[in-house]
């Protein structure tokens, strides 16, 4: 059986892209995961068009949680706000590769729901981006 | 009321019991037991400060929190060969293969697995003879009271009650702690009384107290913890010597460390101050002998899925003395004597604790793992454990950048442990070793306070049981160390 804990996997959560924090940040969101102790937060700083500027995380946990963060600030960059929107689980699990069990699943999309529980905050939230969220 | 009772039964049969003390333990326990829970020595009755060490009759040369169990049934730890791979076929999920390869099940700490014994009771229980109990006057419904009785029964003798009536069939660890907490406790706390605990304790054992404590507007009182995983004993004769503390709760064998606390003087020194003692033995009924008239704790607490019976049942004990004294918990069908429209009258305990149908089955089926236990013995069970522990202390110890959290020496600790392996978090250690078909526990343990004071947010818990051998032990150092290569540890 192929270990989801690839090179890459390894190689983010040694040396994490965008880890620290931003001084003037317009969205930022943070949460952990209570069976693991994961803490995740994100912080984007954005330009006058709304697009991400700059993206920090901060956090500390398994491997598969900051690795994911920090795998999906580069994603985030450069994108519209509308765009990290439309930001989906799969898109985020692509990222990592590899066969993640039910439990794990939550390490692995803390980042993303920390990430849009700071953009509806921004955008404003309605019951469905709720949903949405305790969907994650 | 209850207080000078206890004091004045307390002095008279202490006098009787110190004097024979010193010269014959035997005559000193039974006169104990004609009174449980009523007997304090004299000379340990409070005054300026309380001995530390304890008269050698007590000691018996247990090793630390060790019960001795002179008294309970012979078949119950009678010392034999003990077959692990005999032991193995009674475990039909052994069989299973994960990830391709045979499961290898370091989890007991969490829940054990169940002997074919036990499986095939539950399903005869619902093909023959499914009632329920106490009530029909029908074949069946004798048959499943009978069952069930026997049952409460075994569990006695397994532990050492004085009488089935002190055992209280309950859902688990967690509500026998929360029915003393809510029954017992909310009548005998008050304002400004103390409950002293240890930074040791399973969730089960502190949030409980936290809610009576806020409700009674009591103060919790924690027994820190040294480096090595063992009790600060200093905290809590500090704790009772400060006064005002009506109970002492703690566990039995830490579910974290697998420390195994010297419950049995502590209790004694608790009583010196007339404070009550429960003790929590979901880690410790399952794998060792444990006497309760020999620990002469007040209120005992174990789950049954811990010891190879079902989920949804578990016990408390406590002294009949208590149990009379206590009000309901529940209120329902079945704890009642009578119901008029205003009022009602209890039954005596343990039925006045165990209202509404009870887990009928869950009761049965750990009778049946009872007599699985007993069967193969708990001295048996302990020393398995134990050669297993030590194994795996000496070979984990070997594994470069790995740490074990708990007492330096196996000897001295019960079949748990835990561990971290460099900066690799719990969560990855236990997912690299499920793709190895190793099934081991990572995460905080239900022990919160407990990891802030070791400084980790989770650890690596593998735990073993009857049926675990040195090949799986092996396997799990294999893995261990596969996970330190891709961790480049």
């Amino acid at each position: 059986m192929s270990s989801i804990y690839s090179e890459i996997i390894l190689d983010y959560y040694r040396y994490p892209r965008n880890k620290g924090s931003l001084p003037h940040p317009q969205i930022q969101a943070r949460d952990t995961n209570p069976l693991c102790g994961d803490i995740v937060e994100m912080q984007l700083e954005l330009d006058e068009k709304n697009t991400v500027k700059d993206v920090k995380f901060n956090g500390q946990g398994c491997a598969i949680s900051q690795a994911s963060a920090s795998m999906l600030t580069e994603l985030v960059k450069g994108k519209t706000v509308d765009d990290v929107r439309k930001i989906s689980k799969e898109d985020v699990l692509s990222l990592i590769g590899g066969q993640l069990t039910a439990v794990r699943l939550k390490c692995a999309l803390l980042s993303l729901k920390v990430l849009k529980t700071g953009v509806y905050d921004y955008i404003g939230s309605t019951d469905a981006t709720k949903e949405e969220l305790s969907g994650l | 009321m209850l207080k000078q009772r206890w004091a004045a039964a307390s002095n008279s049969t202490s006098q009787k019991a110190t004097s024979h003390a010193v010269a014959d333990t035997a005559s000193y326990r039974k006169a104990r037991n004609r009174q449980p829970g009523l007997a304090v020595p004299k000379n340990t009755t409070p005054t300026t400060k309380p001995p530390i060490t304890f008269p050698r009759q007590f000691a018996q040369g247990t090793v630390r929190g060790y019960a001795t169990q002179k008294q309970a049934t012979a078949y119950i730890h009678r010392k034999k060969q003990y077959d692990v791979d005999k032991v193995r076929q009674d475990f039909p999920i052994l069989n299973r293969v994960i990830n391709g390869k045979p499961l290898a099940y370091l989890d007991s700490a969490a829940t054990t697995q169940k002997p074919r014994a036990v499986i095939d009771e539950l399903t005869r229980f619902y093909n023959e003879y499914n009632a329920n109990v106490h009530r029909g006057v029908y074949k069946i419904s004798e048959e499943a009271t009978a069952a069930y009785e026997e049952a409460r029964a075994k569990i006695a003798r397994l532990i050492n009650a004085n009488s089935p009536n002190e055992i209280i069939f309950v859902r688990g660890t967690t509500e026998a702690i929360n029915l003393v907490a809510q029954s017992w406790g909310r009548t005998n706390v008050g304002l400004g009384d103390g409950i002293v605990l240890t930074e040791m304790e399973h969730h089960s054992n502190i949030v409980p107290w936290q809610l009576l404590a806020r409700q009674k507007g009591a103060h919790l009182k924690y027994v820190g913890l040294t480096d090595d995983g063992h009790l600060v004993h200093d905290d809590f004769r500090q704790h009772l010597e400060s006064g005002g503390i009506k109970l002492v709760t703690l566990t039995h064998v830490s579910n974290v460390l697998g420390t195994i606390n010297p419950v049995r003087e502590y209790i004694r020194e608790a009583h010196m101050y007339g404070c009550r003692v429960l003790v929590d033995a979901a880690q410790s009924v399952p794998h060792m002998p444990v006497d309760v008239q020999d620990l002469d704790c007040d209120f005992l607490a174990f789950s049954g899925h811990k010891m190879c019976g079902p989920t949804g049942i578990g016990v408390l004990y406590a002294k009949k003395v208590l149990l009379e004294e206590m009000p309901p918990f529940h209120g329902g069908g079945e704890m009642i004597r009578e119901v008029h429209l205003y009022e009602s009258t209890w039954k005596d305990p343990p039925y006045k604790f165990e209202a509404g149908t009870t887990n009928i089955a869950g009761a049965i089926g750990l009778g049946k793992a009872v007599d699985y236990v007993s069967g193969l013995g708990l001295r048996n069970i302990q020393a398995h454990e134990q050669e297993l522990t030590e194994y795996a202390h000496d070979r984990l110890g070997k594994v470069k950048g790995l740490r074990i959290y708990g007492p330096f020496n196996p000897k001295t600790k019960a079949g748990v442990i835990s561990f971290n392996l460099g900066d690799v978090h719990a969560h990855d250690m236990a997912t690299l070793l499920d793709e190895d078909g190793i099934a081991v526990r990572s995460g905080h343990h239900c022990a919160q306070p407990l990891m802030e004071r070791l400084g980790v947010s989770s650890t690596t818990r593998a735990s073993v049981y009857v049926y675990n051998n040195e090949d799986e032990i092996d396997r799990l150092i294999e893995s261990v160390e596969r996970a330190g290569r891709i961790f480049k540890i």
